[in-house]
């Protein structure tokens, strides 16, 4: 008789393993939190991993000003329960402090102005490690990515110089100054992180399901109403019922129009999706190496 | 819903020479598995246009970078997803030329199963030698022979069959265990998904059934129990005041409450006394599984420490054999100085010296040659600071395996699976 685990328990084991490698092999490691599906179940894992100790690392949000309301109730009810510590990168203070110029036009975003927010952060307190929800699945650069993933003294990632990753032995040394960013999720599909969140009954930011708010529409993708979002000619803001599939900055984040009000019925609205969740990332959309380019300058 | 929280994983990886077909095949597994979404496919379609290609290249959906679109060339290690009702697949998607041999063994090293792509038209070629050496070095257990291009030789059953005797005596030499062949089209797919109408004469699997069906990690719990001590959990916080577990992933084998221990390399002994995995506390836990483990005696246990049932210990030694495979543009060195990791624990190695060199085209020892540059494989002595905790590499792929790492510019040097001593044992082939 042979016992077998299940996809998700062996994804679950998998990453739990990457989060104590870090937690042994590096000196001040942070978990990068977004307010995301991913980084959610990335900072459950952790709680797994080293329970009934605390997580033994904090947590870093990259705010770039433009986030859903909910998203920031949601970390800081989070953070409390979890009992750590919250650090906060502000977009807005590397604007105000001439560090990034604030892009212009109707398709202005700070999404790519929180790679600067996110070095100044890690430099300043000298975090030698982020811990990242990005997974393989993700993206076409993102499918060449380590769990544990070499970034010079400059952030920057050389893909094609990448140290070779074998069984599951992580090489965790660097030179000062450098660091690792790790991707505990990397072998998880937007599926099994849905999956996940209902065999584990993780409870959401209210924007993953269904609501009514107001949206107009952009390149056949629907975007959230902001005051500070720009509309181009022909462009009207309407009321519907939506969820959100992704969450990241509002100016960038897609959101689909939904009645979906549980994960059972999110995941059969996933499993007869015929769009990636990026497909509604506006920041993909850029050019067909957008990915690639903004990793190699230290993006998430 | 209930069939998906079933699921099982498995891991298999890709290797074939540059106009194999490979990532056609890969493209066409994930197309006709319903696993590409319309704005991926839309892009590859733009981008085939692009390129000046006449059909949509299935090809474009695996290589991610920007050098590789432009040259055609895969470069590193690709991890790609799908998942049918039965199972998740992992695939690892590596480039097949000579240059990036490491890049093979990075990816087999994971892996369940290998792909071995020939074309049809070609038949075994020396690379489809090495990416079986590579198999079999790296003790995959499944290999599939995919003879890929049937359509460019009228689907023939008896070029297939020629192939197919080739690769049978190619598969004993290496003592690949168990070996499938298929007979497919990835342009067209036929074989891959669907059951050809052009190949009436094959009654075999599909290959993607055929990945449905293949056994994973079977025995992987009833080997012998070693769990690499990873972390020491020790809670500051008073309603958990004399807590103290031993963190770690079970690399092979099954514990229980009540089992009895041994501690290396201490040989101290004691006895399981709660098994804990987050807020649940366990019976007992199988392999891979991660958990936690307290113990009945106050003993002093740290990181890199492994924990083992005491009916079967492992060997602790500081001299070990490897067979090596170089990842790095600078020669291995002998008399130098590496650091080693295994499973959690770390140590120093000085390489005492090279015995032989495997020419992986010919399957031949090299020996004399004692020079051993990148994606070269040799057999070679090394001898550590303090005793590792190892079983063969043919035994367990977790304890008989480590890297090595340069001490100046820390990176990964040397992938290295534990072999018997250099008088025990010939490898060659």
């Amino acid at each position: 008789m042979s016992n077998r685990l299940t996809h998700l328990k062996e994804l679950e084991s998998e990453s739990i393993y990457v989060l104590r490698e870090v937690a042994a092999q590096l000196e001040k490691p942070v978990l990068l939190f977004s307010g995301g599906k991913d980084s959610i179940v990335m900072a459950y894992l952790a709680y797994k991993a080293f329970y009934p100790a605390a997580i033994p690392f904090p947590f870093l949000h990259i705010d770039t000003g433009h986030n859903f309301e909910e998203t920031i109730a949601y970390r800081d009810e989070l953070v409390k329960k979890l009992g750590v510590k919250l650090i906060v990168g502000s977009v807005q203070q590397s604007i105000d402090a001439g560090r990034v110029a604030e892009e212009t036009g109707v398709n202005a975003s700070r999404n790519k102005l929180q790679t600067v927010t996110l070095l100044d952060a890690l430099a300043e307190h000298k975090f030698d490690a982020a811990l990242g929800g990005a997974r393989r699945d993700e993206e076409k650069a993102r499918a060449k990515e380590r769990f544990f993933s070499h970034r010079d003294e400059f952030g920057q990632w050389d893909p094609k110089n990448q140290r070779p990753e074998l069984w599951n032995i992580f090489n965790g040394k660097k030179q000062l100054g450098e660091h690792f960013r790790v991707f505990p999720l990397s072998n998880w599909t937007e599926m099994d992180v849905w999956q996940y969140i209902l065999q584990e009954n993780i409870s959401l930011p209210s924007l993953y399901y269904t609501h009514e708010r107001e949206v107009f529409e952009r390149d056949g993708v629907w975007l959230a109403y902001y005051p500070f979002m720009q509309l181009k000619a022909g462009e009207e803001v309407v009321r519907k019922r939506v969820r959100c599939r992704t969450i990241g900055d509002i100016t960038c984040t897609g959101v689909t129009i939904s009645e979906a009000n549980t994960l059972e019925d999110i995941i059969s609205e996933i499993a007869s999706s015929r769009v990636t969740e990026r497909g509604g990332r506006s920041d993909d959309k850029r050019s067909e190496a957008a990915m690639e380019d903004r990793k190699k300058a230290g993006y998430f | 819903m209930g069939g998906y929280l079933a699921m099982e994983l498995l891991r298999f990886t890709t290797a074939g020479s540059v106009d194999d077909g490979k990532s056609t095949l890969i493209g066409r597994l994930l197309y006709d598995s319903k696993s590409i979404f319309e704005d991926q496919l839309e892009a590859v379609k733009t981008a085939s246009e692009r390129l000046g290609n006449e059909e949509v290249n299935l090809a474009l959906l695996t290589d991610g970078l920007r050098a590789e679109r432009e040259q055609g060339i895969t470069i590193d290690v690709a991890y790609r997803y799908f998942a049918t009702p039965k199972r998740k697949f992992i695939i690892a998607d590596t480039p097949g030329h000579i240059e990036y041999t490491r890049n093979m063994v990075t990816g087999a090293s994971t892996a369940d199963a290998a792909i071995i792509l020939v074309d049809a038209r070609n038949g075994i070629i020396e690379q489809t030698k090495r990416h079986s050496y590579v198999a079999s070095l790296l003790r995959i257990d499944n290999v599939i022979l995919a003879v890929n291009k049937m359509d460019l030789v009228d689907f023939s059953e008896e070029v297939f069959d020629k192939i197919k005797a080739e690769y049978t005596l190619i598969a004993e030499k290496l003592k690949l265990k168990n070996v499938h062949y298929i007979p497919l089209s990835a342009r067209n797919g036929d074989n891959v998904v669907n059951q050809s109408q052009h190949t009436p004469w094959y009654n075999g699997s599909t290959l993607l059934r055929l990945l449905e069906s293949l056994p994973v990690k079977e025995g992987l719990d009833n080997l012998p129990t070693r769990f690499p001590v990873q972390y020491v959990i020790r809670p500051q916080r008073d309603e958990f005041h004399d807590y103290r577990a031993y963190a770690g992933r079970l690399a092979s084998g099954r514990i229980q409450v009540g089992d009895r221990v041994t501690i290396l390399p201490s040989f101290t002994e004691s006895t399981v006394k709660a098994i804990d995995e987050a807020d649940k506390s366990l019976h007992g836990a199988f392999a891979p599984q991660s958990i936690a483990i307290r113990l009945s005696d106050n003993v002093d246990v740290s990181r890199g420490d492994m924990i083992v049932k005491s009916d079967n210990l492992p060997a602790v030694d500081a001299n070990i054999s490897l067979l090596v495979c170089w990842l790095n543009h600078r020669p291995l060195s002998i008399g130098a100085k590496y650091i080693v990791r295994h499973t959690t624990d770390e140590a120093f190695a000085i390489i005492k010296d090279v015995y032989s060199k495997v020419n992986i085209n010919t399957l031949e020892d090299i020996a004399g040659d004692k020079t051993v540059k990148m994606n070269d494989i040799a057999h070679i002595q090394i001898k550590t600071s303090k005793p590792l905790k190892y079983d063969l590499y043919a035994e367990n792929r977790i304890t008989g395996s480590l890297v090595l790492i340069n001490e100046a510019t820390l990176e990964t040097v040397g992938a290295g699976m534990i072999v018997k001593s250099f008088e025990e044992q010939t490898f060659s082939i």
